[in-house]
């Protein structure tokens, strides 16, 4: 244990770089996901096809592969970014596809008649989605969203494997300098995460309640 | 899509959106040709980079790899399942104490990354002496993640079957252990197989994080080949087209089941409102 106390410093910084990953991952892909799911409900085919096929090769594919692609994969093409930028695209490229499909679902769930009036009152396919639905979508969207953050909290940690120097690649430096320590690093590192996670679920239940409408 | 977001388009609409398709397609052929140009550009499509995968070494090798993953795979889902039946068991418990725990367990396997769950077993078991090596760390890892996720999708098939059945079964006379057993496991599997099948396509997914513990599975195979060829993207495009066909398979299956489920649920609700009514549940 004096060992994890000695080294908090760094663990902490492992985790301020989780952190890191997590919220940049996360609005990036909250950005593309919602792009992507108006894209899939909306009436343009060949923008629609385009959502489908993304999500669908995304999610089929391992997140470990996908950091192979732009860990070791960009580089060939001459993209030159740092480990961490690598790290983000892999996390954003297949995040985002999850959070399409969840807002796509909250879209999905807002009620037709409100549809149907708002294309009665003469408002167009932008305006309706606008000022309708996708308020609404967020709405029920919240604790879908909340599972695919939390999972994105989790999935950093494979980043371990492509030399970012977050929560679990410390984790394992510092284990590989004193083995005694390996219990207490590794509980240490799964009571962080357990943090991260109950507070983005805290946090998500208080942004469900302030935003919810009885109905 | 049930909900139209959209009037049935006009004349006018209908140039609209034509004048969005082309655009559209053309934005996306723009993007694809940018692609392909970049790769063209920097010699991925160079033949010595793809030729390789029409030789037999190569192919064992990648064949090797998925004999590797779907072992992993395999072993993981029959312990997970176990592991699952056991903990779902356990939070429908009539005991207090049984209920609670088994609920902590869930959360706490749950609420940590895959990677870390590795690691305890990694890294962890030898320091008590047990050597398990990569496999036995990487199947541990999924066993326990995919047995709390299991343990929850077996909780809530159980509770899926409508309460009337257990009542009925336990008004005959049956006892607790008859009743799950012959009543409600049978209709709950049938209600709980499409969402096992998609469990099982995450599992799949997640045995590649083998990758990381150097268990020989396929993505590290094609580190392999890549390493010596130096065609990473050539490499991860067929592996994540293996992954991808294999996946697509498989949830396929789970939507003809739940598809099939639906039909069974419909039919069998027609049936139901007569009872309903003669019992005088309807308010």
């Amino acid at each position: 244990m004096d060992f994890v106390v000695e080294q908090r410093s760094l663990i902490l910084e492992g985790f301020w770089t989780t952190l890191r990953l997590t919220a940049l991952s996360g609005v990036l892909s909250l950005v593309i996901g919602t792009v992507l799911a108006v894209m899939r409900v909306g009436p343009i085919p060949p923008l629609r096809w385009v959502g489908a096929v993304y999500v669908t090769l995304l999610r089929s594919t391992p997140l470990t592969l996908i950091f192979v692609f732009s860990t070791f994969g960009l580089p060939r093409l001459d993209i030159r970014l740092s480990f961490f930028a690598f790290a983000v695209v892999a996390l954003t490229a297949y995040t985002s596809a999850f959070v399409c499909e969840a807002v796509r679902s909250g879209i999905n769930s807002v009620a037709p008649g409100e549809i149907e009036a708002s294309r009665a009152v003469g408002l167009a396919f932008g305006q309706t989605l606008r000022e309708v639905v996708l308020p609404q979508a967020f709405r029920a969207v919240i604790p879908p969203l909340n599972n695919v953050f939390i999972a994105l909290t989790k999935n950093t940690s494979i980043a371990v494997a492509f030399s970012v120097a977050e929560a679990t690649s410390i984790l394992r430096r510092l284990q590989n300098q004193d083995a005694s320590a390996t219990f207490p690093l590794l509980l240490t590192t799964a009571a962080g995460y357990l943090v991260i996670t109950l507070a983005l679920s805290f946090a998500f239940s208080r942004l469900e309640r302030r935003v919810a409408v009885t109905r | 899509m049930s909900v139209a977001l959209y009037d049935a388009p006009g004349p006018r609409a209908r140039r609209r959106v034509l004048i969005g398709s082309v655009f559209g397609a053309l934005l996306v052929a723009a993007l694809v040709a940018l692609v392909i140009q970049r790769l063209e550009e920097t010699g991925q499509f160079r033949s010595a980079f793809w030729e390789p995968f029409t030789r037999s070494g190569v192919q064992r090798i990648l064949l090797r790899g998925l004999g590797a993953t779907l072992r992993a795979s395999a072993v993981a889902l029959v312990l997970a399942i176990a592991l699952g039946l056991v903990l779902a068991a356990g939070r429908l418990s009539e005991r207090w104490v049984v209920r609670q725990a088994s609920g902590a367990v869930v959360e706490f396997f749950r609420a940590l990354p895959l990677v870390l769950l590795i690691f305890f077993a990694f890294l962890g078991l030898p320091e008590l002496g047990i050597e398990i090596g990569a496999f036995g760390a990487l199947v541990i890892g999924l066993t326990l993640y995919n047995g709390s996720v299991l343990a929850e999708i077996f909780r809530a098939g159980i509770n899926a079957v409508p309460r009337g059945q257990r009542e009925a079964a336990y008004s005959l006379g049956l006892r607790k252990g008859a009743v799950t057993r012959l009543i409600l496991v049978p209709q709950a599997v049938r209600i709980m197989l499409p969402t096992i099948i998609s469990q099982l396509v995450v599992l799949l997914k997640d045995s590649a994080l083998g990758f990381i513990v150097a268990y020989p599975e396929l993505l590290r195979s094609g580190r392999r080949i890549y390493t010596n060829i130096g065609n990473v993207i050539p490499t991860a495009i067929v592996i994540a087209a293996i992954y991808i066909v294999i996946n697509l398979a498989l949830s396929a299956l789970a939507t003809f089941l739940e598809s099939r489920q639906r039909g069974v649920r419909r039919r069998r609700a027609v049936a139901d409102v007569p009872v309903e009514i003669g019992v005088g549940r309807l308010p």
